[in-house]
């Protein structure tokens, strides 16, 4: 790598790669923990993962370095995926990923910024985080600094109308320096997204917001990596990316089911889902 | 009042299962319950109201003040609308509260849960640690932070009964059965225990803390107070812990700016009162992930800190 600072652009084999050790760590720590949300980690890992490992500035060595490029996740429940990106990038030790919820952690159960700056944004109350990643490419913005600011979102997130005012407030500041991912798994806690507040025609709402709207599998590395170059060219409007994605990815068991939400495997379930993993994890 | 035995932890039960099965039953004896809950009434227990009575619950998604807005405007129909999620997010919709059911005066009964501290792992931004603090400031509304699974069923019938706005805070942990569903009186304290000189005042979850502590201090003879109706408070019965009292300790899963603590300071201070108040609870700060146990040890209201507390005051 030559400039641990640059966007590392890594080949969607090697993305893939770090993904399954990725998935690997969330079980780990989700089973450590003995609590969690491992349904919603697995269906954003991919995008979450080719944010650092592709697209973004960030540095490593000096993790708060101010020309880095931000990522907010504002489904904060889906922390582990963001805490084994960070790990693998070697911007927080990984042996503190075992320390997840525990008493007197900085990786608590939802992303906290004052004991863990690195998160950005402390979040967990759905719906806040896109305002907050607005607000940062707003002062970016102002400050005529050239980061970008990427935010992830849960489908059912979306619910809530705090999403909507920003919506609507994003492209009237023509933040081209925002993407924002929704990581469309159509699950949540009560059901099937469409069963319990339908969201459908979701990519067509954002697009009468006048976003640039964009619709991908988000668990396909070549196209998060063509979405976001597209994102790069915009000049005024803000980035909405779609992203279909499965609830539990990678793991036989949880894939698709909203039992495994908020419950984390006990250890016979994750030496069953390591399984799973090593056993060549198709995308 | 008698002594009470040795608490008997063998009945425990989380208070937002006894509201699960309380509004469950409750909808049959009165058809005007309608309940609304955003995508989290698997949480709240709402989802056993919602089996037997689907035409009558509404779920409304990740959007809290929607629902609540929605709630205000069912009451005004003559429904009895009660709006469920996580105490955390419908006390954080405070300005919808305020005006749209507070200050409209609206028949709307908001159910909040995941109290405090003791909901554990989750962390800070799931934890209900200022909904007290928030909601006593509305006029008219009505706060209610039950104990045990008896005193649960019986605010959640006070709350269909009552005309006007009523808050129930309950937990996720379980909770050891302590009362008789006949001792819920809303606004009227409960004495566990008769004593004398030192009082312990808990509320919810903290209620079973002070009840053990008093069992360590026995020699101390405190009374055991279970302050189960933060507003309207039980002036009367603080008054009379004032007579008694040299020192009074309150115990909450909640900030102690605002909560427990705070209303009871108001009664001593306004009737001047020369004794030492000591409010034990989350002291203006936020909260964390851990283990509940660990958690009310380290924010200093377990049993054991509260009995460490008495000690160190009167020794
Ligand atoms: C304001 C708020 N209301 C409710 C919750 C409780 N909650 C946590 S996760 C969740 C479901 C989220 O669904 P979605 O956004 O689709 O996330 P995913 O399925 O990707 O995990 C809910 C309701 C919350 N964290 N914040």
């Amino acid at each position: 790598m030559l400039d641990s600072k640059l966007p590392q652009r890594l080949s969607p084999e090697k993305l893939k790669e770090i993904s399954r050790q990725c998935r690997i760590d969330i079980l780990e720590m989700l089973e450590k923990a003995g609590s969690g949300h491992p349904g919603g980690s697995l269906s954003a890992i991919d995008i979450i993962m080719t944010l650092f490992f592709h697209e973004m500035k960030s540095n490593p060595s000096e993790p708060m370095w101010e020309d880095r490029d931000r990522f907010i996740l504002s489904k904060g429940h889906g922390v582990p995926a963001l805490y084994s990106v960070l790990a693998e990038r070697e911007i927080i030790p990984k042996a503190e990923l075992l320390t997840l919820r525990k008493i007197n952690s900085r990786i608590q159960g939802h992303p906290d910024r004052v004991l863990l700056p690195v998160v950005e944004a402390s979040t967990g109350s759905l719906g806040q985080g896109i305002s907050i990643a607005q607000g940062i490419a707003l002062g970016l913005k102002l400050q005529k600094k050239d980061s970008k600011v990427f935010c992830l979102m849960g489908d059912g997130e979306t619910q809530e109308g705090q999403v909507w005012e920003t919506a609507l407030s994003a492209p009237k500041y023509k933040l081209n320096n925002l993407v924002v991912f929704i990581d469309n798994n159509n699950g949540q806690i009560d059901g099937h997204v469409e069963d319990v507040m339908d969201l459908r025609p979701l990519a067509d709402k954002w697009r009468a917001f006048r976003w640039a709207v964009q619709e991908i599998d988000g668990h396909d590395f070549s196209q998060i990596i063509g979405a976001l170059e597209t994102a790069r060219k915009e000049t005024e409007r803000p980035t909405l990316i779609v992203a279909k994605t499965v609830k539990g990815k990678g793991i036989s068991f949880m894939e698709n089911s909203i039992a495994w939400h908020g419950v984390s495997p006990n250890k016979e379930q994750l030496d069953r889902a390591l399984l799973d993993l090593n056993g060549g994890f198709k995308s | 009042m008698s002594a009470p035995s040795t608490p008997s932890t063998s009945k425990e039960k989380a208070t937002r299962d006894s509201f699960g099965e309380a509004i469950r039953d409750l909808g049959k004896e009165f058809s005007k319950i309608v309940v609304l809950d955003a995508d989290l009434s698997v949480s709240t227990k709402s989802i056993l109201f919602a089996k037997e009575f689907p035409e009558r619950f509404f779920q409304m998604g990740i959007a809290e003040s929607n629902m609540i807005g929605t709630a205000a405007g069912l009451s005004f129909t003559g429904l009895i609308p009660f709006c469920c999620s996580f105490g955390a997010f419908v006390a954080g919709r405070y300005e919808t509260i305020r005006v749209s059911v507070g200050y409209s005066k609206a028949n709307v009964k908001i159910i909040g849960t995941h109290s405090g501290l003791g909901i554990g792992d989750d962390g800070y931004t799931q934890m209900g640690l200022e909904d007290i603090n928030v909601l006593r400031g509305i006029p008219g509304m009505i706060l209610i932070n039950p104990s045990d699974d008896a005193t649960t069923r019986a605010a959640v019938r006070f709350a269909v009964t009552h005309e006007g706005p009523v808050y129930l805070r309950l937990t996720r942990q379980k909770l050891p059965s302590l009362h008789q569903i006949t001792d819920f009186q809303c606004g009227r304290g409960i004495i566990l225990k008769e004593g004398k000189d030192l009082a312990l005042i808990g509320t919810g979850s903290t209620v079973i803390e002070c009840l053990k502590a008093s069992q360590t201090l026995s020699k101390l003879n405190p009374w055991v107070i279970d302050i189960h109706t933060i507003k309207p408070i039980d002036r009367a019965l603080i008054k009379t812990l004032a007579r008694n009292c040299k020192h009074i300790i309150t115990a909450e899963d909640h900030n102690v700016v605002g909560g427990l603590g705070t209303a009871v300071s108001e009664v001593l201070a306004e009737e001047g009162w020369a004794g030492k108040l000591v409010r034990l609870g989350v002291q203006d700060t936020y909260g964390e992930s851990g283990a509940p146990d660990e958690l009310y040890e380290k924010y200093g209201f377990s049993a054991n800190k509260i009995t460490q507390k008495v000690m160190s005051l009167v020794g």
